[in-house]
């Protein structure tokens, strides 16, 4: 293990992308994840590498597209109301099975929203990140340490299945400072006989294309791709138990808010009350199998969101609707009080009925 | 026997899709002897636009990218960051490149990104079935301007020449066209500076080809050739709108 | 133990700065810790703070809403926080600044002429730090042997000429 050095989430990503092999930066300014920007801009000429500030964010994803092409790691980083105009090429990315790393620094929204750290991107992210039948790998960090860790993870998962990884943070986690190491050992790379880097007039012409007019064979494509993407359900799921050997209670929470509801859990615990919490890491791949498990056991769930409740249809559909699903939540960009967590941690603690 | 003529080694033997008629053949033709003629077809990588050449990534016999409406500069700028040893070139319509792209267009140029730009210019939305383009002429009838282009209502074509010599970044602009013998060859010495100013890092080359569009123009071949001549010449002057790459020199 | 410490005043009072301070010497005794600012418009003038967490276990949620220590560098900050700290908790006031008292009596206050102090020591803009070295002594949130290495730390390098004005405001605020 290295020396732990203190940084900023935002930066410690930008870091780990570096570290990862990352030489292609793309992106545009906008709050609050504008650190990662800036920190590529003064590194990437250090390491032989290319920042380049895009005319919009629809041109960087853009710029991401061509450098994935020709077969080489890519980034562009974003909040909320850019990643939107980002869809167009999220959509082309996954038409082109290229991979690429996307992270969302999330604000409130909708519209241009506000400033402050929201989680309302979690339908865009896992559902309608753009038009077509496509999955993003989306990592949720929840420490400075992971913003490193999932960053390297999501170049490692995008080149692995020829997807984008989107790395869904907020405004919490791209600000705050913690120690964080960087020794992530070895970082694993892909062959990409399919870039584009010029015949050589030695091979057959490599083309990266979306389009296809038979039907029958896009629709042959997209079952190959879901059969794909279905690998990534079955081998990549990661998520974080906390408390659960005993717990009644399940809190279902990602991200900095996770870290709030760990707070309301320790103190439901001192309190007598049985809780613990499924933290996914992936939310797409969900956790399903794990909050199915988890449903035989407890009484009640409660999801902690920053956002009017977006991850509750998945748990859910995750637990079949066995037992009650509490939410939790502030919008807009407002962050609920481990008090708040506790409240509805007793809520579903008195309504969970019988085991 | 001697061979007098042949196929260019940079396009395949896909039989092309276009029109009875279009100038789109001629025009990739062109791109492809270029490519031949400085001998880097293993190097050169295409990107595709969204329009009628659409296709074009079947058609070029070198590696290709198919980009979405409007973004193939991006895109290119993207290639050439990642290699800048290749050879990358755009091949876009007036639709593609002067309305839906014209922030990559403007931008691309503004970087003076070393890529090689090919804008087909025929006054019209071909692939959507004919309708009005930025680059449609005052009074033009399409199927959305089915009264003829309104100036008062739409406003006036873009002249992405003369908009990009404004452009400081840009290096090298050529209007020409493809309506006669004499300007087919014109054309051919523009494309192949283009290309040939990329191979020596002078930067950002856009050639604005005037071509014809014979199915929606609702015209025989021939008098679409006419009718370029007669309309599209007079209001896109042909020639050169900027050339500084005798000073930029090799990079 | 778990020492949460909120820092609140204008921005340029060196909020955040202070409580990069906490955090590196947090670091450098090997603690778990975590460094959130507010951010935003704020950065350019109005109300700043910062939340720091020092801790023996895993840091749950950075942001402190019930701090331990307050440090308030202007009135609204005081205003805004005096009723979140913890009872028991200690409330350091710039009494050069803010002229009311703390109060609540469940909590320890200390007022510190920080700003006038600065001045009176050619430490212009130091006030900050002034507080920061009446915090360590009234608190075990950091030891004050731990100051010297810090700073060589925080204090970017191509600001070393800064170090010793902000070890004596330390000093200063200390009592030593």
């Amino acid at each position: 293990m290295s020396e732990k050095v203190l940084m900023k989430g935002n930066e410690a990503l930008a870091e780990a992308a570096l570290m990862a092999g990352c030489r292609h930066y793309l992106g545009y300014p906008i709050t609050p994840q504008t650190e990662v920007a800036a920190y590529m801009a003064k590194r990437m000429p250090q390491v032989g590498g290319v920042f380049l500030q895009a005319e919009s964010e629809i041109a960087a994803i853009n710029m991401v597209i061509g450098v994935s092409s020709a077969g080489k790691r890519a980034m562009t980083s974003s909040s909320s109301p850019g990643i939107s105009l980002k869809s167009e090429g999220l959509s082309y990315l996954a038409g082109c099975d290229l991979p690429a790393l996307v992270v969302n620094v999330q604000r409130g929204g909708p519209g241009l929203g506000g400033i402050q750290p929201s989680q309302s991107d979690y339908f865009e992210a896992t559902r309608g990140a753009g038009h077509g039948d496509f999955r993003m790998i989306v990592l949720a960090p929840a420490s400075v340490q992971e913003m490193a860790s999932l960053t390297i993870k999501g170049f490692e998962l995008a080149d692995k299945y020829r997807m984008t990884s989107m790395i869904l943070a907020d405004g919490v986690l791209g600000q705050m400072m913690e120690p964080v190491s960087l020794d992530f050992g070895e970082i694993k790379t892909f062959d990409k006989p399919w870039a584009l880097t010029g015949t050589g007039g030695k091979r057959k012409p490599n083309i990266v294309n979306s389009l296809y007019m038979d039907p029958a064979e896009l629709e042959q494509l997209n079952f190959e791709r879901y059969a794909r993407y279905q690998s990534v359900c079955e081998n990549e799921v990661m998520i974080e138990e906390y408390m659960m050997e005993d717990a009644e209670i399940c809190v279902v929470a990602y991200g900095a808010v996770a870290r709030v509801s760990k707070n309301a859990i320790n103190e439901a615990r001192a309190r007598g009350v049985k809780v613990g919490m499924i933290r996914p890491i992936t939310l797409w791949p969900f956790p399903k199998a794990a909050l199915r498990a988890a449903a035989e056991r407890v009484r009640a769930f409660v999801t902690v969101e920053l956002s009017m409740g977006q991850m509750v249809d998945d748990v859910e559909l995750a637990t079949r609707c066995m037992r009650p699903v509490l939410l939790c939540n502030r919008t807009g960009g407002m962050i609920p009080a481990p008090e708040e967590v506790l409240a509805k941690i007793f809520e579903a603690d008195s309504i969970g009925g019988a085991k | 026997m001697a061979v007098v003529f042949k196929k260019p080694d940079a396009l395949t033997d896909a039989v092309l899709h276009y029109c009875p008629g279009c100038t789109h053949g001629i025009i990739h033709r062109l791109v492809a002897e270029a490519i031949d003629e400085l001998g880097i077809c293993g190097d050169t990588i295409g990107v595709a636009p969204v329009g009628c050449s659409v296709f074009a990534y079947n058609y070029f016999n070198c590696d290709m990218v198919e980009a979405a409406h409007g973004r193939a500069p991006a895109v290119a700028t993207g290639l050439k960051r990642a290699d800048p040893s290749k050879i990358i070139f755009t091949y876009q319509g007036d639709g593609d490149l002067a309305a839906i792209g014209t922030a990559e267009t403007v931008h691309s140029a503004a970087r003076g990104e070393n890529i090689t730009v090919i804008f087909v210019n025929n006054a019209i939305y071909g692939m959507t079935g004919g309708q009005m383009a930025p680059t449609t002429l005052p009074g033009q009838v399409t199927q959305t301007s089915p009264y003829g282009r309104k100036p008062e209502l739409v406003g006036l074509p873009v002249k992405v020449c003369e908009m990009l010599s404004q452009v400081d970044g840009a290096t090298y602009l050529e209007r020409v066209s493809v309506d006669s013998v004499a300007n087919i060859a014109k054309a051919k010495r523009a494309i192949t500076k283009a290309f040939r100013n990329q191979v020596e890092g002078k930067g950002f080359s856009l050639i604005e080809v005037l071509s014809t569009c014979p199915t929606n123009w609702g015209l025989t071949p021939v008098k679409a050739l006419e009718w370029l001549r007669e309309n599209m010449i007079p209001y896109y002057p042909l020639g050169v709108y900027k050339d500084i790459s005798d000073e930029k020199g090799a990079k | 133990m778990t020492t949460q410490i909120l820092i609140a005043g204008f921005g340029g009072q060196g909020v955040l700065f202070t409580g990069k301070f906490l955090a590196y010497a947090g670091l450098l005794e090997g603690r778990e810790l975590s460094w959130l600012p507010s951010y935003g418009p704020e950065m350019r003038g109005g109300t700043a703070n910062c939340s720091v967490i020092l801790s023996d276990t895993p840091v749950g949620s950075p942001i402190v809403t019930h701090p331990d220590v307050l440090i308030a560098m202007n009135l609204p900050s005081l205003d805004k926080f005096e009723k979140d700290v913890v009872p028991g908790g200690k409330i350091f006031v710039d009494s050069s600044l803010i002229s009311r008292k703390v109060e609540r009596s469940d909590v320890e206050a200390y007022y510190i002429p920080a700003t006038a102090l600065a001045s009176q020591e050619n430490l212009d803009g130091l006030a900050n730090m002034i507080m920061l070295g009446k915090v360590i002594r009234e608190t075990e949130a950091v030891p004050y042997s731990c100051v010297d290495s810090t700073m060589t730390k925080v204090v970017s390098a191509r600001h070393t000429d800064l170090i010793d004005a902000n070890k004596r405001a330390i000093a200063l605020g200390y009592g030593k």
